[in-house]
């Protein structure tokens, strides 16, 4: 930020909304780098800078990277290696000795909330705990969704406008003095006018600005976020963070009036030293190094170890002769185990990854939906609209969330009569856990008898400026660009699944985390079936040939959707299957059947209330128990651990266990010799992939400033956040039941192609360039030829010869799962 | 088996429970919750079996004279145990869902820092509930009621890592200890009006009760409106309902059960008990009746404006408790009963559900949004609408008008008092209290009007050193040394009196100079190893120091009276000592013992808890 002696209002205002966590609403909850404000930044850079101003914690502690390494998680080769390349071989003892053993003063000091920090100094005035309580009821009954049963009375005006309007028309008032109220309901002031009064020396506006919304950053981030994106609330609320400072200097002005009567000598005039300003020059100190060479032998002990197992674990692929089926999942990391299992129950089977979306964008409409839902990445603005239709199953209600039982007497009524109700249901849950209306199940998304409008005809009208389904070319082009980016363009199977991803949970206020993020926090069920409906049309077949993909005639392809709580797969249009198709069907169900028990055997050595050792479809049976108990906070653990994301053929990792870490994205380099392909491919693997890693290592890092907290105090604020009690700020990131797991290590992304053809790839758009160039993400090339691997850095590949040797060769991996709770090392399975 | 061995077992299986969790190892998750759950669960299964029994047996009211824990002439401390059908509804509801959500727990807290703490908090709190729904008299009441209240303040603050809970914790303890000072007043009234420490049985005999009060009406008045304060403050009535809320900040199965269901409706369970008391008035009816009414209105206005779930559910459980205060004052006795376990049940599992509401409405929603659903309060005139919706959302001021009438005044008072200093305490108010002493031992010499005075005059010195305690932001230790020192001046005080012997002085004072000593010297070992020491902010120390924070902790007690020391019982007894015409001097007391319980928690707070003063390691923001 530039300094100004001039107030400008506007580019504060945008400066401050930049910096401000964007976490949309609960319901829409997609990750994302926490830290996306310093992007520009290099990596390293960007933790200091973000450390010295807001007083982030942004890596392990020094005493755990020790750990780390007295326990040789940290490996010294790596280390020395480390060093050397930051500091040149002649330093590595001394630099060693200072990361091993010196001591430090590892406190923070951060520069936000000085200036503030006077009101309480100074003035002896605990401004914010005057006025944050009330402020942030206001706001939460202003934007609430739907638990208040009296709604703010005034809303369509927007913010103040509303609140100026109440002010006018009532007995009681917003605040307590005069002059407050006075300037609310006149409207020409400005916001450097409130300033003027409460601080005085225009030089610290900004500043002033800065350490007031920090102090919140909550609320603050998410009436920024109301504001970019107002349709994320389905109840929309016209707010702006300019209206929020404009109150909340009022409010203070208000408190300040109270305390000290109409004349008081604004904060500039009572400082003695000016505090550093926010954005002045952080300089690099001793520590900093420390850290960010902790933080790179951390991270280059694991990589590492992986590409050593992947130059070493890398099989040329035997052909297939008569193949079962093959099964695309989504690229998402909980999948990774699932594939191995389906191919080791199943050896004349192929699984494929690609995003959850299956390359169909557009909004969805359940049957009887007021509004829609999208099913594709964040940034993506479909044109297409699906609609369901001919849903069988009801909803269940669950009167415990009736607003009935807030009245006085339907509540005296309901008290006695669902009171002991109550007491049954709560012993039911605790003694016998089911699927309750308050489960949040990924199977009620989309009805599986329902049908969907997936073909678009001309005479169809377009439904608020979006078209109802999609026509025969356009199907075609979806189609055809999918089954080439995962290389499927030959040799297919009778049975072709598309199996989407969601999760079902109870008391889980961050449900939408769980689900899909290539489907923007919702299960990928109607993507899938859209996508099987799509290949097996009749006429996109035809196209589909003219371009080079031939799908024989008795090729079906297959939606699914997969939870990956419960580890159920459930199945779509099954019965328009042919009778062959079908027999088919029934069998390759019993080998999903089978993957899936032996997938929650594996998951289940995270969870301590499982014993990992029992019978996989034993262990089945609690993991599904486990998904709709009330008082399990874990349901499953999402994301944690990912590090990796593969992008290339099945080979290079089909004989790697690697933990559930990966992400993995199938790519033929030989379909795609330019690259061409590998450029939409690579694109959103920084802003999903890389944005779920670095909001898991963020949250990890610093999970009371940059996480939630843990979740068992949350309180839901207005449907749309948490926080912790009645008068808390919210709480964005991820709660530390989520992130518990986690090593916090960048995402490694290892693409199979020619180095240059990837250097091209990701120079070709400079937004996907800057993860890359200042390290969000690290990424390496396999050659696919020469099966050397190639690590980009500083703009260029260098080759990169593994420090370790030796992977270690085990024939199954089961002992190790029933005995381990802790990431496992890499192993080639054979 | 005897009543007598039953109901011991009643009392001494959650104490057992609760001493024996202490001294299990910390890392065994399992074991611990395990034991808790087998606590909780022996009891539940005790006392259904018992309760098949008394059922059976026409259900009669059982008393029994436990223990004596102290007597003198004229006075007797004793543990007094009771059991009916009150005992049996808050018996059956406690234990069912304190055991219910003891498992509940058992996975919910997984991992969680604080999972040993927490089971020992859990079972010390359904130790003091015990006690206080066994009681047979409003000593033994009391005891349990200290209990509660040090528990509660425990749970609250049970993330003591972040600013909110432990400020929420200290407003709810301060609500809890005006209620306190009710029981004490009402104890002291009533045992000059029966000249003995009477039972709850007792007041059920009519002769006695009505007699007396028929003599004495305006004390009998008195008696109800302290107890009724009680009551009120415990169950979040009007004035002081904005606690309730602020109290939701432990894990959600501790705050589904203790302000969802148990604690909170303590209030009713004092009313039926005392009910006797105050059956003939019929004032003091209309007035419990009036303030369950507005309480009732009042937080079903403001719980219509909810917009967080927790407090949303908060403020419609403290509406239903005031339609419960109106069926205990119509003498409603069952249907209080009845309504006071439906409520219970409710608002636990309401609560424990309550993170799911943002995908169970969201979903509801989706399919039933209507831009704009219409209440009644829309047929108001539009300014009506906009105040009555204001105000709601203000709380009706209650937080404000809690900190404008009780609390300013004490902290202005107290800051009048800046002129002391360590320097003028010792300098000052030894040597004058080395006069008091003198003057104690030649009393007679002093004339009677002097005489008259002097009770008053030293209590009320003693009530301006807490109260300076209390406002003190920089001198921990001086704050600290101030509260001891009232305990000195109310024992002087009171040692006018008459003559009663040193015993009960000594009885009253071993605890808190025990406590005292020992506070100090944790005190100032922070002193010495830590720069951020003061009454000025948070400072969290327990996060490097938590053997010191759990022992400086102990010695609060102490010095608070909680019946972990003799000066619980040695409390009581000085308020004996009060005459029923002293009303200047019980005031003095009193407030001097509601004060002093706030400064100590103060102090532990400050000192102990809240965000950590150093920064090397993660810090909650101050908002959280």
């Amino acid at each position: 930020m530039k300094t100004h002696s001039e107030f400008d209002e506007q580019h504060i205002i945008h400066e401050l909304k930049h910096y401000l966590p964007a976490q949309a609403p609960l319901k829409d909850f997609i990750h994302h780098n926490t830290l996306h404000a310093f992007q520009k930044l290099k990596f390293h850079d960007a933790l200091r800078n973000a450390s010295k101003m807001f007083g982030y914690k942004v890596s392990l502690s020094l005493s755990e990277y020790r750990n780390l390494y007295h326990s040789k998680k940290i490996r010294e080769e790596i280390l020395d290696k480390v060093i050397t390349g930051f500091k040149g071989s002649s330093s590595v003892q001394e630099w060693k000795e200072k990361m091993v053993s010196k001591s430090f003063n590892t406190s923070t000091d951060p520069r936000i909330g000085a200036l503030r920090a006077n009101w309480k100094i100074v003035y002896r005035l605990d401004l914010d705990l005057l006025v944050q309580p009330i402020l942030f009821r206001i706001l939460c009954s202003y934007l609430d969704q739907g638990i208040s049963i009296w709604n703010f009375p005034v809303h369509e005006l927007g913010f103040l406008a509303s609140l100026k309007e109440m002010e006018r028309n009532s007995f009681t008032s917003f605040f307590k003095t005069k002059r407050a109220k006075n300037l609310l309901l006149k409207s020409e002031y400005k916001i450097e006018d409130l300033l003027n009064i409460i601080v005085g020396d225009k030089s610290l506006y900004a500043q002033y600005l800065f350490d007031q919304q920090f102090s919140h950053q909550g609320w603050s981030g998410m009436v920024s976020a109301i504001e970019d994106q107002p349709e994320t609330l389905l109840d929309s609320k016209k707010i702006s963070l300019k209206e929020l400072i404009y109150f909340e200097l009022l409010l203070e002005i208000d408190e300040l009036d109270n305390k000290f009567g109409p004349i008081w000598a604004p904060l500039s005039t009572r400082i003695e030293n000016k505090p550093d300003p926010l954005f002045a020059d952080i300089p690099e100190t001793e520590l900093n190094e420390v850290f960010k060479l902790w933080q790179e032998a951390y991270e280059w002990s694991y990589y590492d170890e992986v590409l050593a197992g992947i130059k070493m674990g890398h099989t040329p692929k035997t052909e297939i002769a008569d193949k079962s089926f093959q099964v695309t999942f989504c690229i998402d990391d909980r999948e990774t185990s699932l594939r191995d299992y389906i191919e080791k129950n199943d050896p004349k089977c192929e699984t494929y990854a690609t995003p959850g979306f299956f390359g169909v964008e557009f909004y969805f409409q359940p049957e009887f939906g007021k509004s829609y839902t999208k099913q594709c990445p964040a940034p993506v603005t479909p044109k297409f609209l699906i609609k369901e239709v001919g849903i069988t199953g009801s909803r269940k209600k669950d009167v415990h969330f009736a607003k009935q039982t807030h009245g006085l007497f339907r509540g005296w009524i309901i008290t006695q009569t669902l009171g002991f109700w109550s007491a049954f249901r709560l012993f039911l849950n605790i003694f016998k856990p089911t699927m309750t209306p308050a489960t949040a199940s990924s199977f009620s998304h989309m009805d599986k008898l329902s049908q969907l409008t997936i073909e678009h005809k001309d005479s169809d009208v377009n439904e608020n400026g979006l078209q109802v389904g999609y026509t025969v070319n356009e199907m075609a082009n979806r189609v055809e660009a999918l089954l080439k980016s995962i290389g499927l363009v030959k040799d297919f199977a009778p049975l072709v699944y598309s199996i989407g991803h969601g999760s079902s949970s109870v008391n889980n206020p961050h449900y939408a985390a769980y689900n899909c993020g290539a489907c923007c926090g919702r299960p990928g069920s109607v993507n899938a079936r859209v996508f099987s409906f799509m290949a097996n049309h009749l006429q996109v077949r035809e196209i589909l040939k003219t371009r080079g993909v031939t799908i024989p005639a008795n090729t079906r392809f297959v939606g699914g959707l997969h939870d990956t709580t419960r580890d159920e797969i459930v199945f779509y249009d099954e019965n328009l299957l042919s009778a062959e198709n079908a027999q088919q069907h029934a069998k390759n169900s019993i080998v999903f059947k089978k993957a899936l028990d032996l997938n929650a055997k594996e998951r289940s050595r995270r969870f301590v209330s499982i014993d990992s050792k029992l019978r996989a479809d034993k262990i089945h049976k609690k993991i599904l128990t486990r998904s709709v108990s009330l008082f399990e906070p874990r349901p499953e653990l999402n994301h944690a651990t990912n590090t990796l994301c593969i992008v290339g053929r099945r080979e290079i990792t089909k004989q790697l266990f690697l933990d559930r870490r990966a992400f993995t994205n199938s790519y033929d380099y030989r379909i795609d010799p330019e690259g061409k392909i590998l450029v939409n491919i690579m694109k959103p693997l920084g802003p999903v992939c890389g944005g779920i890693n670095l909001e898991y290592f963020f949250s990890r890092v610093d999970n009371q400033k940059l996480g939630a907290g843990t979740k068992l105090p949350h309180n839901v604020m207005g449907l749309f956040g948490v926080a912790n009690g009645a008068d808390g700020d919210l709480r964005p990131g991820l709660p530390s039941q989520m992130i518990e797991m986690h090593d916090p290590v960048r995402l490694l992304i290892i693409v199979e192609h020619f180095p240059a053809i990837v250097l091209n790839t990701i120079k070709s758009v400079d937004a996907m360039y800057e993860w890359f160039i200042n390290e969000w993400v690290k990424l390496a090339v396999i050659n696919p030829e020469t099966k050397e691997l190639h690590v980009f850095k500083d703009g260029e590949f260098t080759l990169y010869q593994p420090l370790k040797t030796s992977i270690e060769t085990i024939s199954d991996v089961t002992s190790l799962l029933e005995t381990n709770s802790d990431n496992l090392p890499v192993y080639i399975i054979k | 088996m005897t009543t007598e061995h039953l109901f011991h077992l009643f009392i001494f299986v959650p104490l057992f429970g609760y001493i024996i969790s202490l001294f299990l190892p910390r890392n065994n998750e399992r074991f611990l919750s395990g034991f808790a759950v087998v606590t909780v669960g022996a009891h539940l299964v005790i006392f259904l079996v018992y309760l098949v029994y008394w059922l059976f047996n026409n259900h009669p009211t059982l008393n029994f004279k436990d223990l004596v824990l102290f007597k003198a002439t004229g006075y007797e401390f004793y543990i007094d145990f009771c059991f009916d059908k009150i005992t049996a509804m808050y018996l059956f509801v406690g234990s069912l869902l304190t055991f219910l959500v003891t498992i509940y727990s058992r996975a919910y807290l997984h991992r969680e820092q604080g999972y040993k703490r927490f089971f020992n908090t859990l079972l010390l709190f359904y130790f003091g509930y015990t006690i206080t729904i066994f009681a047979g008299n409003l000593e033994t009441l009391f005891m349990g009621w200290e209990i509660l209240g040090i528990c509660s303040f425990l749970l609250i603050a049970f993330y003591r890592d972040r600013y909110l809970p432990v400020k929420n914790a200290l407003k709810v303890f301060t609500i809890y200890r005006i209620g306190d000072v009710g029981i004490i007043l009402a104890m002291w009234l009533s045992h000059h009006l029966w000249h003995s420490n009477i039972t709850f049985l007792q007041l059920r005999n009519d002769e006695l009760v009505h007699v007396q009060l028929e003599n004495h009406s305006l004390v009998g008045v008195v008696i109800a409106m302290m107890i009724l304060v009680t009551a009120a403050a415990k169950s979040a009535q009007l004035p002081f309902s904005s606690w309730l809320p602020r109290a939701m900040e432990g894990p959600t199965p501790s705050s589904a059960i203790f302000y969802g269901s148990l604690s909170v409706h303590l209030g009713v369970f004092l009313l039926l008990r005392t009910y006797e008391l105050w059956e003939h008035q019929v004032s003091v009816r209309i007035i419990i009746g009036v303030l369950g009414l507005s309480t009732s209105i009042v937080t079903t206005l403001i719980a219509r404006v909810q917009s967080s779930v927790k407090s949303q559910i908060a403020y419609s459980s403290a509406a239903q408790i005031g339609l419960i205060f109106i069926e205990v004052a119509l003498g409603l006795e069952k249907i209080a009963l009845v309504h006071f376990a439906g409520n219970a049940f409710l608002r636990t599992y309401q609560l424990l559900v309550s993170p799911s509401v943002v995908s169970y409405l969201i979903r509801e929603q989706f399919y039933n949004y209507t831009p704009r659903v219409s209440t009644f309060e829309d047929s108001f005139p539009k300014k009506m609408e906009y105040s009555i919706y204001l105000l709601s959302l203000k709380e009706w001021n209650l937080d404000s008008f809690m900190s404008r009438f009780v609390w300013n005044p004490m902290k202005v008072t107290g800051r009048k008092l800046n002129f002391l200093t360590h320097r003028t305490v010792f300098f000052f108010f030894v040597p004058a209290y080395l006069i008091g002493l003198a003057c104690l031992y030649t009393k007679a010499h002093i004339p009677d009007e002097i005489h008259e005075y002097l009770p008053a005059f030293f209590a009320l010195i003693g009530l301006l050193m807490v109260l300076k305690s209390f406002s003190e932001r920089k001198d921990v230790l001086l704050s600290w040394t101030l509260i001891i020192m009232n305990h000195f001046w109310v024992a002087l005080a009171v040692s006018f009196n008459e003559n009663f012997t040193f015993g009960q002085v000594h009885l009253y004072l071993s605890g808190i100079v025990v406590a005292g000593v020992l506070g100090y010297f944790l005190l100032n070992k922070i002193k010495k190893a830590e720069k951020a020491f003061d009454l000025n902010n948070f400072y969290g120390h327990s996060y490097e120091h938590p053997r010191v924070a759990l022992a400086f902790l102990l010695c609060c007690l102490g010095l608070t009276g909680f019946p972990i020391t003799p000066t619980f019982i040695g409390e009581d007894v000085i308020f004996s000592h009060i005459h029923e015409d002293q009303y200047v001097l019980a005031l003095f007391i009193s407030l001097s013992f509601i004060i002093d319980g706030l400064a100590l928690v103060r102090i532990y707070a400050r000192v102990f808890l809240g965000p950590h003063a150093k920064t090397y390691h993660e810090v909650a923001y101050r908002s959280s």
